[in-house]
């Protein structure tokens, strides 16, 4: 009789599963690559409605819409370029997740260079500095205490 | 004195950190730049939403100084907003809606245009109707062309048919005066 129970529950929630699956899977291609790429574009596209979101994770009406708009274009032909070009023409730099670099970005990646060489010619330059320090006037003096306390 | 001005450059540099973060404590991260602003508008050909014979094209903003209004019965904040959307008209502007429902998935059934039309005109008649017409956008592909993240949205179009402003959520006496009437009434003037 258990068994029974569990197999029933078991057919339930599997049916469940392929509903889910089949509701996912409403984006026909007739290529493999462009079904891949149309993956690839739909992660790396930012849904602009809810922040940290890509376009295929999110549920919000506007990211079903820039879907459907990925799918309307591959068919159509466009490439990866084009594509990322269209969204950015339409919701800005913002859409991609990869940031062009421009006046504003170049920072991101010149501060951390330029921190780097601050860094060490600030080191280069306490280290030349050390050997000064020790004065050999004063290394007899301590030499002298020294040999006094003895 | 040198020793003075070296202790000065952290503390420079923890000042510029302070100013750089407690700006981050004001910023609105959904703020970014439209990339349409002083774009002409997209070219679209909808109908209209309670006459669905008509159809309006990108030229019927040429001329006059237009606020579209992008907004739909199911979306909360454009009611709120519609109060005083209507209080604009009142003043004298010029308002055209850019209807679009969210039950209309394109990729599967369509809701009956009457209904929606039904829904719309009772919104309008409780609230008052800002509108000088609502351009139908079926599909969502113009709001697709013009940015649109959701509703509300509101576009300022100038007499030539570009777009000068973007501003998304709603529209109050606050971003009024603040955000639109600079703009609005260089181009009235003109």
């Amino acid at each position: 009789m258990n068994r029974v129970v569990y197999l029933f529950i078991f057919v339930v929630l599997g049916s469940f599963c392929s509903l889910a699956l089949a509701t996912e899977n409403k984006f026909h291609f007739d290529s493999p690559e462009k079904s891949a790429l149309f993956l690839d574009l739909t992660k790396e596209l930012r849904c602009p409605k809810c922040q940290n979101q890509n376009i295929a994770d999110s549920d919000a009406m506007i990211a079903v819409d820039l879907k459907r708009k990925v799918f309307e274009l591959l068919q159509k032909g466009h490439d990866r370029q084009q594509v990322i070009d269209f969204m950015k023409q339409r919701y800005g730099d913002f859409v991609y997740y990869q940031p062009p670099v421009n006046p504003m970005t170049i920072w991101l990646w010149l501060l951390p260079i330029l921190f780097v060489f601050v860094a060490l010619a600030g080191i280069v330059m306490t280290r030349k500095r050390q050997p000064a320090e020790i004065d050999n006037e004063q290394l007899a003096k301590a030499q002298a205490i020294l040999e006094r306390d003895e | 004195m040198k020793k003075v001005a070296l202790y000065l450059i952290p503390l420079g540099l923890f000042l510029g950190l302070i100013v750089f973060l407690y700006q981050g404590l004001f910023s609105d991260p959904r703020e970014h730049q439209s990339s349409l602003i002083e774009q002409p508008m997209p070219k679209f050909v909808l109908p209209d939403l309670m006459d669905t014979q008509q159809t309006y094209t990108q030229d019927v903003f040429i001329g006059e100084v237009t606020l579209l209004n992008v907004w739909g019965v199911w979306c909360i904040t454009c009611a709120v907003e519609l109060p005083y959307l209507k209080q604009l008209r009142d003043e004298g502007k010029h308002i055209v809606g850019l209807y679009y429902d969210q039950d209309i998935d394109p990729d599967f059934g369509i809701k009956t245009v009457q209904r929606v039309q039904q829904e719309v005109t009772d919104k309008l008649s409780q609230l008052g109707n800002p509108y000088a017409y609502n351009i139908f956008d079926v599909k969502r592909d113009l709001s697709l062309d013009l940015g649109v993240t959701g509703a509300p949205e509101t576009y300022l179009i100038d007499q030539q048919g570009k777009i000068r402003l973007h501003h998304i959520g709603d529209i109050n006496p606050r971003v009024w005066k603040k955000k639109f009437a600079p703009i609005y009434n260089l181009l009235a003037a003109q």
